[in-house]
């Protein structure tokens, strides 16, 4: 995996996504969900919500990256609460 | 009633995995990797964190690049799709000619890139190019090559003669669906040509136009054969659209960190785009009820 060039850092953001896949497949096979409308007048379920988190998030950090600068730890707070609202209301 | 429960179905979903494993997951991992940090080859990586996303975000070259694609994306959009539209309209409804014509409009999206490239390369050279030279006849000072006008005119009409029929089978599929009971009760209300373009057919067309826009968008988005093989992305950077800049930046400079960190934020933008259009389209199957 050497050529993969991998970082501590970027291991780290893998797991955590491939985590949060995992916990969305186990919470679809435990608890079933019918999918929602919600602020966006779109059908959306518990996947589609973290897939605009995630997304929404990527544009977060770099709208910060590019109007404020690094570091980046209160892009990931805002990060999370957008997260928050994203899987409250839409 | 019991339903029975099934779930091998998913072992033949595992080769799909396997493949988009290797050819799409693990190059992005590799690609996010590059990102932060810095190579001068040999395989040998130094850690820059977020420097490359930094330098590329205040770029005067990604914006200016950004800007072309823009603006490139826009012209074509307000030229193919009404002019797609338009065509759709005056093709004969039905019988030979309808096939004829069917055929006629798939042809330049049978052909591939590269090839239009060529073919446009050629056809607009002063020298041996019909169109060049044709446009020299008249007096006409055109040269690709040099002239950044120039350049952009080609590579536009060049897009609009490849992609134009998209628009226009897609448009001419979206008015063969529409009943004939709606022309009629038009025509016995009076309705004006325009009236029942307006009322009828641009609504009913609505589904597959928000198609075409959508897939050319993203495709005018992505553009690289074409504008690559006709003009370089020159005179200078004039025609050096994002996807030319990422591979002038990735290959001709080896700049892996900062292309790696470049093609994540295009990428982001086109997995944007193709949200918005996967769920725009859902939704509107879902109103229409299918």
């Amino acid at each position: 995996m050497a050529w993969m060039a991998w970082t501590l850092p970027t291991i780290v953001f893998f797991v955590v996504i491939g985590c949060a896949l995992l916990v969305m497949t186990v919470l679809a096979v435990v608890f079933p969900e019918t999918p929602r409308r919600g602020l966006l007048r779109i059908e959306t379920t518990r996947g589609d919500r973290l897939f605009i988190s995630l997304l929404g998030s990527a544009f977060i950090c770099m709208a910060w990256l590019g109007l404020i600068g690094a570091p980046l730890w209160w892009a990931l707070a805002v990060c999370f609460l957008y997260a928050a609202a994203v899987f409250r209301w839409v | 009633m019991q339903k029975t429960v099934n779930q091998k179905a998913w072992f033949l979903v595992l080769p799909v995995f396997l493949l988009v494993a290797f050819s799409a997951v693990i190059p992005l991992m590799t690609v996010v990797n590059y990102s932060v940090q810095d190579t001068f080859g040999n395989n040998q990586f130094f850690w820059v964190g977020l420097e490359w996303f930094s330098e590329l975000l205040h770029s005067e070259r990604l914006h200016a690049a950004l800007g072309r694609q823009i603006v490139f994306s826009s012209i074509i959009l307000a030229i193919e799709v009404p002019l797609g539209v338009f065509i759709a309209l005056n093709m004969p409804q039905k019988g030979l000619w309808a096939s004829v014509c069917l055929v006629l409009m798939a042809l330049p999206l049978l052909i591939p890139w590269n090839v239009v490239g060529t073919i446009w390369q050629i056809f607009g050279r002063v020298d041996i190019g019909l169109l060049g030279h044709t446009l020299a006849a008249l007096g006409i000072d055109y040269n690709y090559t040099q002239d950044p006008l120039d350049a952009w005119v080609t590579v536009i009409v060049m897009d609009v003669w490849h992609w134009t029929s998209l628009v226009a089978l897609l448009a001419y599929a979206g008015l063969q669906s529409i009943p004939q009971a709606y022309y009629q009760a038009a025509k016995i209300d009076q309705a004006s040509r325009w009236s029942v373009f307006w009322f009828i057919e641009l609504p009913k067309m609505q589904g597959v136009l928000m198609i075409a826009i959508l897939i050319r968008f993203m495709d005018s988005f992505m553009i690289y054969t074409e504008p690559f093989v006709v003009t370089g992305g020159g005179p200078g950077n004039a025609t050096t659209f994002l996807s030319i800049d990422l591979v002038k930046m990735a290959l001709g400079q080896f700049d892996l960190g900062p292309a790696a960190a470049f093609s994540l934020m295009y990428f982001l933008t086109v997995m944007l785009v193709s949200w918005v259009f996967y769920t725009v389209m859902t939704n509107l199957d879902k109103k229409a009820g299918l």
